[in-house]
């Protein structure tokens, strides 16, 4: 993950994954990202507290950039993750 | 045998100790390695720790095939098989464990759906990370050449782990894969497999004692069960399966049951599921979330409301007012708590 941005990512979707349980989250993120050219930002909105630790992981392995990833409060999680190549 | 290509192996990662060592062990023959990682609905990993209010000092939760994966440093194909998923729960050809574990058809089915990953993918064979003898079912001697034989891949999964005490695999006659440098691990014991992880370096691992399937878990199978038997039917859908991991369940009676949130993040999980279902709360008093499922009667309602008092900080109150929900609505309804004494324990599922 990089340095967290002063200002959130700006998104062109957004993916509404509250109320999933791990590994729906990150299942519903590579559906989400699949149709989309490289370079387009999700938004990833989650509250399974797993997303803190797959999600870098998940980007780590598959060539995506996690921008950010940041608690909202609430146990609830937003993330923007950059499609790779 | 000579090969242009280089040799590629898709394995089964669970994210255990087995077949991390399983991917290791191919790799370090310089063999192109990825995994996939198969999602049923009943994994344990990650649901619980999002449903509970975490322990003090526990690690934070995570995908275990994926950290696996990470620093293995291989791609890892996450697929969603739940919905197939729901025939080998309930009609499973070769029965269940000791619990509504159908380990040797679901390992049938993964094996299966592996293969036509593999295929899609354009790699050369299966591997997993099974050792002869090491679960009671799945892992039995007999069993292992009965799993590729109904899975359709007879000749084409190799197991590193255990290899030197099976049959040649095709990978290996065909010189893709040196046999002597697999294993021969057999049994419960855990001591081999974890030499071996230090001497690979690896040293990050989940617990090999924890389970990772729900179905294996005899209160779970029971709450299962209970379902299977008030609807008249083995069928479940994914709300089903996730609101059975979750609360306390008691059934008063056959056409209803409650779910009963036992700390604050149980409760807001709960909350989620109200649709089609009735939501009860006490206003104004600290206690649980209760969730109310089936058909109840306006009676059982009041019923399900005096529970609902009896788990809250206003059971010894002589009156509680309690919030229901339903369908959009709301209505209020004052009820006495339910006596500790009036709680049979056959209630409890």
């Amino acid at each position: 993950m990089t340095e967290t941005a002063p200002h959130p990512p700006e998104s062109d979707h957004t993916l509404d994954a509250r109320r999933l349980l791990c590994p729906m989250p990150i299942l519903r993120t590579e559906q989400a990202l699949r149709p989309l050219p490289t370079g387009a930002i999700l938004a990833i909105l989650a509250s399974d507290p797993g997303i803190e630790q797959d999600l870098p992981a998940w980007c780590r392995i598959n060539g995506h950039t996690l921008l950010d990833l940041r608690p909202q409060g609430r146990g609830e999680w937003i993330a923007w993750v950059q499609k790779g190549e | 045998m000579a090969h242009q290509t280089p040799i590629s192996a898709l394995g089964l990662l669970s994210g255990g100790l087995d077949s991390m060592l399983a991917a290791r062990l191919l790799m370090d023959q310089g063999i192109h390695v990825a995994c996939v990682n198969f999602h049923t609905g009943f994994c344990i990993q990650g649901h619980t720790s999002a449903m509970r209010n975490p322990e003090p000092n526990a690690k934070p939760p995570r995908h275990d095939a994926l950290h696996a994966a990470q620093l293995l440093g291989i791609k890892l194909h996450m697929v969603d098989i739940a919905e197939d998923y729901v025939r080998i729960v309930t009609d499973p050809k070769h029965g269940y464990g000791s619990n509504l574990n159908p380990c040797l058809d679901c390992k049938i089915f993964m094996v299966r759906k592996a293969w036509q990953l593999k295929e899609a993918l354009g790699f050369h064979f299966l591997f997993t990370g099974e050792v002869i003898g090491q679960r009671p079912m799945s892992q039995r001697r007999e069993n292992l050449p009965h799993i590729e034989r109904a899975a359709g891949v007879e000749g084409w999964l190799l197991r590193p782990l255990c290899a030197q005490r099976l049959k040649s695999t095709e990978p290996e006659k065909l010189g893709w894969v040196d046999r002597k440098q697999l294993k021969g691990f057999h049994g419960r014991g855990r001591r081999a497999q974890m030499e071996l992880a230090q001497q690979m370096g690896l040293l990050d691992y989940p617990s090999p004692a924890g389970g990772c399937c729900f179905l294996t878990d005899a209160n779970y199978s029971r709450k299962l069960q209970d379902l299977w038997h008030s609807r008249g039917e083995r069928q479940y859908t994914m709300d089903d399966i996730l609101l059975l991991k979750a609360g306390r369940h008691l059934r008063p009676a056959p056409h209803f049951k409650v779910i009963v949130g036992r700390d604050e993040t149980e409760n807001n999980f709960l909350s989620g599921f109200r649709a089609q279902r009735w939501l009860l709360q006490a206003e104004g008093i600290p206690g649980p979330v209760m969730l109310v499922e089936g058909t109840p009667s306006d009676s059982d309602l009041t019923l399900a409301c005096r529970l609902t008092a009896r788990f809250g900080q206003g059971r010894h109150s002589p009156q509680v007012t309690i919030r229901i929900a339903h369908q959009g609505q709301e209505a209020l309804r004052q009820v006495a708590p339910l006596p500790a004494e009036e709680i049979p324990e056959s209630w409890y599922i």
